[in-house]
């Protein structure tokens, strides 16, 4: 990991020095102004989290009171949610969920998104119009027939339910229009080389262009495992019970008819955020400058 | 490389998941995985060994019960199976209530085309007809549960389960409406913390002398807020209309009567507290009921499933309660009601249909009532239960114990849009400037249409 | 037989679209046609199934939309005006501070991560946050409007402001995605087309105007359709924040589809929630099919 770290560190700066030849001398006033606005957006954006985090420090009788820091700043809550029943249930349901839509999602958008760039076939605007069109119903209208079909499929029991829970987001529309469009800037010479070098097509999708649209994949992997991670009103209706229940469902748990934890929900909140800032700065690193180009040139 | 990342986060993240998994949940009932259902039935499973021999002979008939999750409710409810299930050995209750309140019909609306769901289900009293129509529930059997038995052993709001002459649900426990009032307020402005305001007009000076501003005229202490959309609106509806010499709606409720003189009257004496007398406001503060809760409101119209909130969230409060303040000397309270139906689901097997009603008939009965009581802070439904002394004397709930016989319970057919209308009265009221009896003739004209396209149809 | 390179071409792609398209056609479109057919049906959500009523709930709907005080009129209104101030504020925020971002060289990562934490943040989180942030009198937006003088507004608890407050979260939650997004479709520009604009002394404004705008047409059509559509769809938040989650207050803030789940779940009314869904459907696949047509761009590299 260490030496692998060092190499991308190395190429990164040689990098760097290649695409950025006017930037190497310091800070100009442009990057000035750029370092300031982006700080005070950055306040702006955080802000929110802090008071997220501050909140779930709070005992509960002072969560009727108005004060944005805690006065008694407890662990409670966190003991509390920690000790709730399944939490830890909750915690690993999600990230299952999560793991078999994302690598689903990854594989089968990728290469839906590439066909329908690179392709020329009868019927590819519709095929790509009724993929959009999937995207042009809310939920809440789907879930009805879903449960429906999950019964009869048998993934609303036992360990099927996990894939109940993932099953509609394991292709998703979105992801597949992402791609496409991230495939343009994929040169068609390139592959047509690779063809007339004999290279199948799949091989040519996986080791060619695929390579050349990592931050799109990145960019891809990040928001799917975080919808996937937020997504609310089906894992509540497709699970048996508590026992597969995904994290937002059970934060439900902590809002009832006439009262809200919310002390609880923010410190649930917070935990469960944790494993996205994870994935995202794995990920993000995946976009960085130049990388595109590298490719090209190798 | 990309690939590598993956894995290593993955792996990170799944091993996180494994440990918090495997740390031990100290509420978590049994421990098994494979089985969550045979799980929640948990207490069949302990009880097993003596009943082996009878449910050899006899074939063991499984029902299923739903409720929303509610902590209390859920633990009273399991004390209740555990109990039937010791007298009735030939019936196991599954009890899924791990179902939030706020989507509890959403579960329900996807389990009926799947063929699934409950046998026995609680449902808010307010939603019973649209359950009805739908066919959803069917009549309670009227050898076991005669309508007679209802007038006479239950409160009398109780009777807005009846419907098209029949029966179709009974509760275990009802709530009503009473005045919240904080002490230390009420002794900061100088009136006597022992003595809450028994009048509307009481009400009025009390709130004004309660109320308190800083400089800048921002409010520290708010006397009285009206907001509609917590129990305000029921306030209006069942309590001030009639106290103002009104009547709300018809006696069948397919008419809206409350834009009569009397019912404007009372609206105007709601909203001059936001208006004229300008004793608080919904908006400051995050509503009324977290601002009574925060010490800063003296007078609060709430329900009794506020005593709990009040004792987790602002347990060092010095409030008192008493029953709703008089007027003419009419006394009135809105009483509303969790109620428990048996479904179609059940009816389709007579065998099943058999021990939902075995099970409704245990859990509506007085010592039923008298143990929900005492886990979930509700009033029993049964008026022996109501009328028993320890609980009209309770400091708390003893306000509400006593509203029990004169409290009226609205009949919904669509309990959010007939409150919606009202909560954009007051808006229009206080918003958008408009004349009190104008927005309620608004409020009114549109209630009345969602009671005609309900109504139409029959 | 021989396949000419045509024809292989054709075949490959029907290959790898074959998953897909069946997953679309069994689990998507599916349930949607069945959600279509009720929309001509008096269904209650609690039956297994009801008369059909023909135009009967389409019908409604357009007499609603002539009704002042009607919630889905002002539903229909209200999304609109969600789309027209949300989806322009996320695209401009969004390129603005991926360009700045891709200007430094320091704590980059540290910016991204800022920018990103609204975007990992549980929807009910981010509700909670915000109703106490724009809190009047004791929240704090408006202490420090106090502070500075100035008034104290209203924000969600004023039909006139409620709207835009609402807006301004979405965007503040979504502009992580547009900035991660521009970001990636920045990296995709070749170096080069800088390097040789740069020696023909173009400036700044020239590069971003002929270089980096058309490079990121695909970007920018993928992000104007996404967001319309998720502006069009907008549920959650409402739901969230505004008072009671029933839209409010005076209906300024309803949407399209916060009518579809209300009439469906709350008033058991799916048939009339169906054709809700229906003329959303039709009206976003409007959009997007006029959308794709006018922002695509066939760049020549």
């Amino acid at each position: 990991m260490a030496v692998e770290t060092r190499v991308e560190r190395t190429l990164e700066l040689a990098d760097r020095v290649v695409s950025a030849p006017g930037r190497g001398r310091g800070l100009t006033w442009s990057s000035a102004l750029a370092y300031v606005l982006l700080s005070l957006g950055a306040v702006a954006m955080v802000t929110p989290f802090i008071w997220m985090l501050l909140t779930s420090l709070k005992p509960p009788p002072e969560m009727v009171q108005f004060s944005f820091l805690p006065q008694n700043p407890t662990l409670e809550n966190y003991v509390r949610v920690l000790q709730t029943a399944n939490f830890g249930r909750w915690y690993l349901n999600s990230i299952i969920v999560a793991i078999i839509s994302t690598t689903s999602v990854v594989f089968f958008d990728a290469l839906a998104g590439y066909t329908l760039n690179k392709f020329r076939f009868p019927g590819k605007e519709l095929i790509f119009i009724g993929m959009l069109g999937t995207l042009m119903v809310p939920t809440e209208m789907l879930i009805i027939p879903w449960y429906t079909m999950s019964v009869q499929w048998g993934w609303h029991q036992g360990l099927a339910q996990y894939w109940g829970i993932a099953f509609p987001g394991v292709i998703t529309a979105a992801g597949i229009f992402l791609m496409r469009q991230f495939f343009d800037g994929v040169p068609n010479e390139l592959l047509d080389a690779a063809r007339i070098d004999g290279m199948s097509e799949f091989g040519i999708w996986w080791s060619i262009a695929l390579p050349l649209v990592r931050p799109a994949i990145a960019a891809l992997a990040i928001f799917n495992f975080i919808g996937n991670w937020n997504a609310y009103i089906w894992p509540l209706i497709i699970a048996s019970g508590r026992e597969y229940y995904t994290l937002p469902v059970g934060l439900s748990f902590f809002r009832g008819e006439s009262t809200t934890e919310w002390e609880k929900i923010m410190t649930a909140a917070s935990l469960a955020s944790v494993p996205l800032l994870t994935v995202f700065l794995v990920f993000q690193r995946q976009i960085i400058k130049g990388i595109a180009l590298t490719g090209l040139k190798g | 490389m990309l690939h590598r990342r993956l894995w290593m986060v993955l792996a990170v993240l799944l091993t996180a998941a494994l440990v918090l998994a495997a740390c031990p949940a100290p509420a978590a009932p049994g421990g098994q995985e494979a089985a969550p259902e045979a799980q929640e039935a948990a207490p069949a499973q302990e009880t097993a060994p003596e009943e082996e021999a009878p449910a050899a002979e006899e074939e063991v008939i499984e029902i299923e019960y739903w409720q929303y999750n509610f902590e209390a409710r859920v633990k009273a409810m399991d004390k209740l199976i555990e109990m039937f299930q010791a007298e009735n050995p030939n019936i196991r209750v599954i009890h899924n209530a791990d179902i939030p309140y706020a989507e509890f019909r959403d579960k329900i609306a996807a389990s009926v085309p799947a063929g699934v769901g409950p046998d026995v289900v609680t449902l808010f009293y307010g939603w019973q007809v649209a359950w009805i129509d739908a066919g959803y529930l069917v009549p309670l059997p009227e050898d076991e549960f005669p309508i007679r038995m209802v007038e006479e052993q239950f409160s009398p709001m109780v009777r807005a389960s009846i419907w098209d002459g029949k029966l179709w649900t009974l509760p275990t426990a009802v709530r009503t409406l009473a005045l919240f009032y904080n002490k230390d307020l009420m002794a900061q402005a100088g009136l006597d913390p022992e003595s809450p305001p028994r009048t509307l007009d009481e009400l009025r000076e009390m709130a004004v002398q309660c109320t308190q501003r800083d400089d800048q005229g921002n409010f520290l202490v708010q006397g009285f807020v009206v907001e509609p959309a917590a129990q305000d609106h029921h306030w209006f509806r069942e309590v001030l209309v009639r106290q103002f010499g009104g009547q709300p709606y018809s006696d069948d409720y397919r008419q809206v009567m409350y834009n009569s003189d009397a019912g404007k009257e009372a609206w105007r004496y709601l909203v001059s507290f936001r208006t004229e007398l300008e004793t608080g406001d919904k908006d400051l503060f995050d509503g009324s009921t977290n601002a009574f809760l925060a010490g800063k409101v003296c007078f609060h119209v709430d329900g009794s499933f506020r005593l709990g909130t009040i004792a987790n969230k602002a347990p060092d409060l010095n409030f008192g309660v008493a029953e709703l303040p008089e007027y003419n000397g009419i006394k009135s309270t809105f009483g509303s009601y969790w109620t428990h139906g048996i479904t179609k689901k059940a009816a389709a097997d007579p065998k099943r249909m058999e021990a939902a009603v075995k099970f409704l008939k245990f859990i509506t009965s007085p010592e039923a009532g008298a143990l929900w009581v005492r886990e979930v802070g509700e009033l029993p439904a049964q008026i022996e239960a109501g009328s028993d002394p320890e609980l009209l004397a309770d400091p708390k709930l003893g306000a509400f114990a006593r509203g029990l016989e004169y409290a009226h319970a609205t009949f919904f057919v669509d309990e959010s849009k007939q409150r919606q209308v009202l909560i954009d009265a007051f808006d229009n009221v206080v918003l958008a400037e408009m004349d009190p009896d104008e927005a309620l003739e608004i409020a009114a004209e549109e209630e009345q249409a969602v009671l005609d396209e309900f109504w139409g149809d029959r | 037989m021989r396949l000419t390179l045509h024809q292989r071409q054709v075949l490959w792609a029907y290959i790898f679209l074959a998953i897909p398209v069946l997953f679309f056609v069994v689990i998507r479109w599916y349930p949607t046609l069945l959600a279509f057919n009720i929309s001509f049906r008096d269904w209650n959500v609690f039956e297994a199934s009801g008369p059909w009523v023909g135009l009967e709930h389409y019908r409604q709907i357009g007499e609603e939309l002539f009704k002042p005080r009607s919630a889905v009129r002002a539903a229909f209104w209200n999304t609109i005006r969600y789309v027209v101030y949300g989806v322009p504020s996320q695209l401009v925020l969004g390129l603005a501070i991926a360009l700045m971002m891709n200007h430094i060289r320091r704590f980059v990562t540290l910016y991204r991560v800022a920018y990103f934490a609204p975007y990992v943040t549980s929807a009910v989180a981010v509700a909670f946050v915000w109703n106490w942030l724009y809190q009047p009198q004791t929240g704090l937006i408006n202490q420090v409007l106090s502070a500075l003088g100035l008034p104290n507004q209203p924000f969600t608890k004023s039909p006139q402001q409620a709207l835009q407050s609402i807006t301004a979260v979405a965007v503040w939650q979504n502009l992580g995605f547009a900035v991660i997004i521009f970001l990636a479709g920045l990296q995709q520009i070749p170096e080069m087309y800088y390097e040789a604009a740069r020696i023909d002394g173009a400036t700044p404004w020239q590069l971003f105007r002929h270089i980096t705008l058309p490079l990121l047409n695909p970007v920018i059509v993928y992000l104007t359709v996404l967001g319309t559509i998720s502006y069009l769809r907008m549920f959650a938040l409402v739901q969230n924040m505004s008072p009671q989650g029933t839209g409010g207050p005076l209906k300024s803030t309803t949407t399209v589809v916060l009518e579809v789940y209300r009439e469906g779940f709350s008033s058991y009314n799916m048939g009339f929630a169906a054709a809700l869904t229906v003329i959303l459907f039709l009206l976003i696949l409007l959009i997007t099919i006029v959308q794709l047509r006018f922002l695509s761009q066939r760049v020549e590299y």
